[in-house]
């Protein structure tokens, strides 16, 4: 068999991608028929830039999601013969019914660099904005007491968040993120400090608004406890009796170590805006209502800061996936093997000036998924502006 | 004023004792000292000769009087071992013990001795500063001009042609980091056998020694280590570029949101009624003000332009702070980490404390209240 040309190679990849195009065309096609009932997600699509955005985030969502009808290969498995193999070449010896092309070439091991790009999509967005989520619970939780009550639990808490700030991102990652440091037991207690907030958070939210209701409240608070303290212990302890929670030592330090460097950008944002907001005249008639603190914070106050904190959220998916790579791109937490794109673009560079396309292919992704977030952060900011 | 100084100070002497003694705490871990015999003394130790090769190198004693000696406030450690001899913190091999100072830390100069490169730190650390020095000027060079007019150009006409093509530009700069415009720009100009270098060479105009570009074979390098002897314009200008970028990206969105604002400003419609030219308005008006919140945004780049130079120096292997900070977190080497940390949280305090005092300073509605 010959080696593909670049227009063969782009035609080949497209259809692979097939499921991928369905699920957006499905997306879109649905969106746009019904995007006056949806709210902000609907205004999106009045806005040029926000779709492009949307639908190159999507891409990659889909591609995540569809990621093993898609690979032509195993993403782990070598293939003598093809070291180095430039994008399009024949496998020298395929198995019956396997594919027969290196659509992007092989890397520097003989692995098949395509398929690899996309497994890569599939660990980035499981961790990008899981980790985001985390550090977004995190920071809410602190931001909005520090913003609103001020005074002394405000300058601490201002103190903690700017320390962590001021610490250079790379050095951190390189005391935090080390085998040693899994030996001591520091991350495991990093993650039990770091996953409460999310239970707390939501304990705090149905207590506020539900506890005129006993019966409601009961159920809730209840509903949350158990689930949360179930995936909790399997989470950060590892000692979830049914064994559906659990996660491995190393992605757990990682994750760990992205939720903390980001939480305290989250914080002062929070904060910021709840300064702004609790002059409002709202706020102050409902605290001549009677209602708690909390009440008027979670339900009154957090809601009408959502545009800005879903900017912010867009964004930081994408910064997440910047320091996700830059892990990678030092060898820090993840397994050599993995197919994530930081570690694919350090394992390609060696070579790069004689055989760029393995570092080439995962760095175009990486940057078009992050290119994708901005932009989609862009439309929103832009339409929410509109109301 | 010198209150608001004073203050500031303050708070930033707090938190730079905070940070070294996380750092400290960090490197100086259980399994990090282990390590650390087994490599300085011999891998095959015993477990027991571990721990007693620990206490005799005087790491046994709590971690808060360790961080002392280390800066240099409490006296260092000094033992007599079973055969007689007496060693201590600050007592050099062979040396005599009673001829040694007392305390050897940080506020005496004595940074320590890196186990990697087998020369004091300071020494190391004045080198690779250095060459980062010749980096940084380079991209501050090349990043606050580039960024400064490109922001004020799209923000001094909201919505129009120029601004739009500005902004997409910005969008996709911030959204490209260093490791992927390092890897893209290597691909592009420094490879012989993709990218531009092998058309160039096609239509003659690199790779002969009459040719426009020179007689290279690429027209950029992809290694920028002859640029620790020798800066080039060859060898340092993909290093210089890929810093830059993201930055510029970056620092021309927050030109350009300020010059939008100062431009919508009543006092510049009354420049422009009063029959100012637009051009006018622009250089004497709006400028000055629209320039005070880029530099906040340029001062506290420097953090990140720190980030952008340990990838840089990696990806490059050009031998500066960054690549020295990585030999050292790699190879467990703890005094030069250290070392690093206390550059890395200077530089990042200190550019703090300008941003915030400059910021006062340059605005008037502050700085005359």
């Amino acid at each position: 068999m010959d080696t593909l040309s670049w227009f063969q190679i782009i035609a080949a990849m497209a259809g692979r991608f097939l499921p991928v195009w369905v699920a957006l065309v499905v997306t879109y096609t649905l969106s746009i028929t019904f995007k006056r009932r949806l709210g902000l997600y609907g205004k999106l699509f009045d806005s040029p830039v926000g779709m492009i955005g949307f639908g190159v985030v999507m891409f990659w969502v889909f591609t995540a999601i569809f990621a093993n009808w898609i690979i032509t290969m195993d993403p782990l498995a070598q293939f003598s013969g093809s070291k180095n193999a430039v994008p399009g070449s024949a496998l020298q010896a395929p198995d019956e019914g396997a594919y027969g092309y290196l659509l992007l070439g092989a890397d520097h091991v003989a692995r098949d660099v395509f398929s690899r790009m996309v497994m890569g999509s599939r660990v980035v967005l499981q961790i990008a904005p899981a980790a985001t989520v985390f550090a977004f619970m995190v920071g809410i939780t602190l931001g909005l007491p520090a913003g609103y009550f001020g005074g002394k639990l405000d300058t601490g808490l201002s103190f903690l968040a700017n320390l962590v700030l001021a610490f250079p991102v790379i050095l951190l990652f390189y005391l935090l993120v080390t085998p040693e440091i899994v030996k001591t037991g520091i991350p495991t207690w990093f993650a039990a400090i770091l996953f409460v907030f999310p239970i707390v958070f939501f304990v705090i939210l149905f207590n506020s608004r539900f506890f005129t209701n006993p019966a409601k409240r009961n159920l809730y608070v209840g509903a949350v406890l158990v689930i949360g303290i179930w995936a909790y212990s399997g989470l950060a302890f590892n000692l979830d009796p049914l064994g559906i929670w659990s996660m491995d030592p190393n992605l757990l330090n990682v994750f760990v170590s992205v939720v903390f460097v980001n939480s305290p950008g989250v914080f002062r944002i929070v904060r910021g805006m709840v300064m702004d907001i609790k002059t409002r005249d709202y706020v102050a008639a409902g605290q001549t209502r009677g209602e708690g603190p909390w009440y008027i914070m979670l339900w009154e106050i957090l809601p009408n800061a959502r545009g800005p904190l879903i900017v912010d959220f867009c964004l930081r998916i994408g910064y997440t996936t910047i320091l996700l790579g830059t892990l990678g791109f030092f060898g820090l937490g993840v397994s050599p093997e993995s197919p994530d794109w930081g570690s694919t673009i350090d394992d390609g560079r060696k070579l790069l000036s004689m055989v760029p396309h393995p570092a080439l292919a995962p760095a175009l992704a990486l940057m078009s998924l992050v290119l994708g977030l901005n932009l989609l952060a862009d439309g929103l900011r832009e339409e929410s502006l509109k109301d | 004023m010198l209150m608001f100084i004073l203050r500031r100070l303050g708070v930033m002497m707090l938190t730079a004792f905070a940070l070294t003694f996380i750092v400290f705490s960090l490197t100086n871990l259980q399994p990090n000292l282990e390590k650390l015999a087994k490599s300085e003394a011999s891998v095959r130790m015993t477990d027991d000769q571990v721990v007693s090769w620990i206490a005799n190198n005087g790491f046994d004693t709590p971690m808060i009087s360790r961080y002392g000696q280390w800066l240099g406030v409490v006296p260092g450690w000094v033992k007599t071992m079973e055969d007689g001899e007496v060693r201590g913190r600050c007592i050099e091999k062979g040396a005599d013990p009673a001829a040694a100072p007392v305390r050897c830390g940080l506020l005496q100069g004595d940074w320590g001795v890196s186990t990697v490169f087998k020369k004091p730190v300071s020494q190391i650390l004045g080198r690779s500063l250095g060459q980062t020095g010749w980096l940084m000027l380079a991209v501050m060079l090349v990043m606050v001009p580039t960024a400064l007019i490109l922001g004020v150009l799209s923000g001094m006409r909201e919505g129009s042609r120029t601004d739009r093509v500005l902004s997409t530009g910005a969008i996709i700069t911030t959204a490209t980091p260093e490791y992927v415009s390092g890897v893209i720009f290597i691909a592009l100009f420094a490879s012989a056998t993709v990218g531009v270098s092998p058309l160039l060479v096609h239509l003659g105009l690199l790779g002969s020694p009459d040719a426009l570009f020179g007689a290279r074979k690429t027209l950029f390098m992809g290694t920028a280590t002859s640029a620790m002897d020798h800066i080039t314009f060859w060898n340092f200008a993909l290093p210089v570029m890929t810093i830059a970028l993201y930055g510029i990206g970056y620092i021309a969105r927050m030109t350009r949101a300020s010059m939008t604002e100062v431009m919508t400003a009543q006092y510049i419609r009354t420049a422009r009624l009063k029959g100012v030219s637009f051009r006018q308005v622009v250089m004497k008006h709006a400028l000055r003000n629209a320039l005070i919140a880029p530099f906040t945004v340029i001062m506290l780049q420097f953090p990140w332009l720190l980030n952008g130079v340990v990838i840089v120096e990696t990806l490059f292997n050009y031998k500066g702070f960054g690549w020295t900070l990585v030999q050292a977190a790699t190879n467990n080497d703890i005094e030069m980490l250290l070392g690093c940390s206390v550059v890395a949280v200077f530089v990042v305090l200190v550019t703090q404390l300008i941003s915030d005092v400059g910021y006062v300073f340059l605005n008037p509605r502050i700085r005359l209240a």
